[in-house]
């Protein structure tokens, strides 16, 4: 055949469906701005138990989280992953999705090397790069003070 | 061995080997799909009684070939030769069948066109007298390629519109001299083509310019053109790869109206959620065996191509950049012994 990987490409861009721009990001605000009022909704009623604000803040996130973990483990949040897209991505029941799926997927192959090893298969990069960007953060954030 | 006859990359018989008969069997998805009914076997479970989804793949694959040579009224001391594979690392599925099958194996990797090229390699030993039975087995399972290839199970991430779905399934062929077909008059082996396509979720794409090829390598060798067949089948090229075929084959001047893909085929992607279609090894073995071949045992079809198409790339090639290889391997299948 007498084609350029160039002219391929544009073919194959033609032949390839697009996403549904639209229909993805309305699920995905309708999704992520739930988990969110949820996460808000839990924050003011452990205030109103007489937590303080971080305690609240913090009962709070970890109860998204174990909501989250829970539910991937049921096999509930991926379905509604698959419609919500960054919508169940963002927010921290997407980080906590991402420890403890593969937490499950690999445990066939031993505590250690399985979910030990590969618990952050998808998060470490997040925490890796994470912890770098603040440290670079820090010290320009030490010098900006200073002024 | 003198009297085949090979032109080009195309081997011909002379005395076109037989497909005694085959076997298919299909996960969960597949039992949903259109062809549900033409599966020997279905099961509701995926994990089909097993502790991992990679026991599960060598448990599909056993019931697969128990079931086929149970149909061909043949034991497995009579196979001389399983030529068979899977997507898993190392093609450890198939390995892991074979232990408990005291019948010589030999282990191949073409991604999702090991099928063909089973049944290809499968036609070659029968008609060159090598050997009497030999089997073709191939399979895929959704869960272990997920896990492989892509992510967790469990993880919430969107499918673009363009990946395809893994089929948990299986295919078997038993292949002899003699039979009463349906018959491979032929067979091309694909050259790997690769026109730098990156994404790991656009297989389709990827391939198609290799099953491109192997048409139109057939299409010299032997002087026929698509519409010489009741049916041209590719397995898997999905939504994406098939419009791209046919685009390349009219680029050359050649008019392709009657073709049909296996991972189309297998699923409706209307309502099943499979996006741009169904592929893995098991996918164009099982629509070969639960849909294709039964068509002309019953005279349905008499003539058809059938291209097993497979993306050769591996995690670690993909995630250092590499594009991605496709080959096709081709299949002329026919009812009739002769003409």
């Amino acid at each position: 055949m007498k084609l350029t990987p160039e002219e391929y490409d544009g073919l194959s861009k033609q032949a390839s469906p697009k996403s549904k721009l639209l229909q993805d990001c309305l699920w995905a605000f309708g999704v992520g701005g739930a988990i969110c009022l949820l996460g808000e909704i839990l924050r003011q009623s452990y205030l109103a138990k007489g937590f303080t604000l971080t305690d609240a803040s913090t009962m709070a996130s970890v109860t998204l989280i174990v909501i989250s973990a829970v539910t991937t483990s049921l096999g509930w949040y991926q379905r509604l992953a698959a419609k919500a897209g960054a919508g169940t991505l963002v927010p921290i029941t997407g980080f906590a999705n991402s420890v403890v799926s593969p937490a499950i997927e690999f445990k066939s192959e031993g505590y250690v090397p399985g979910v030990g090893a590969k618990m952050f298969l998808i998060a470490g990069p997040v925490i890796v790069y994470g912890l770098a960007a603040s440290a670079v953060w820090g010290v320009i954030y030490c010098f900006i003070r200073t002024l | 061995m003198s009297t085949q006859q090979r032109t080009g990359d195309t081997i011909r018989f002379s005395e076109p080997p037989s497909i005694v008969e085959f076997g298919a069997v299909g996960g969960k998805k597949e039992g949903q799909g259109p062809l549900a009914a033409q599966f020997d076997l279905l099961f509701e479970e995926n994990t089909f009684g097993e502790e991992t989804w990679e026991k599960a793949e060598s448990r599909l694959q056993r019931h697969c070939l128990d079931l086929t040579l149970k149909k061909a009224h043949c034991k497995p001391e009579q196979v001389n030769l399983l030529l068979g594979g899977d997507l898993q690392n190392q093609c450890t599925a198939t390995a892991y069948t074979m232990r408990n099958v005291d019948v010589p194996f030999a282990g191949l990797y073409g991604a999702c066109s090991t099928m063909a090229e089973a049944v290809g390699l499968a036609a070659c030993f029968t008609a060159g007298g090598f050997a009497d039975t030999v089997a073709a087995l191939t399979s895929s399972h959704f869960c272990a390629a997920e896990r492989q290839f892509r992510t967790p199970l469990t993880y919430g991430a969107k499918r673009t519109p363009t990946a395809q779905w893994t089929a948990t399934a299986s295919g078997c062929c038993i292949v002899k001299p003699q039979g009463d077909g349906p018959y491979v008059k032929a067979v091309t082996f694909g050259r790997v083509r690769d026109y730098e396509i990156c994404d790991i979720n656009n297989m389709g794409a990827a391939m198609a310019p290799a099953a491109a090829e192997t048409i139109l390598r057939y299409c010299a060798d032997t002087g026929r053109t698509p519409a010489d067949f009741d049916a041209v089948y590719t397995g898997d090229l999905g939504i994406v790869g098939s419009r791209l075929l046919a685009e390349l084959l009219k680029k050359e001047g050649v008019a392709l109206h009657n073709h049909k893909d296996c991972g189309l085929l297998l699923y409706d992607i209307d309502t099943q959620e499979v996006q741009a279609g169904g592929s893995g090894a098991g996918c164009s073995a099982s629509v070969l065996a639960a849909h294709v071949l039964p068509m002309l045992r019953r005279k349905e079809h008499n003539r058809v191509l059938f291209l097993s198409t497979g993306a050769l790339m591996s995690q670690i090639t993909f995630l250092q950049g590499e594009s991605i290889p496709g080959v096709a391997h081709l299949l002329e299948l026919s009812s009739q012994r002769e003409g």
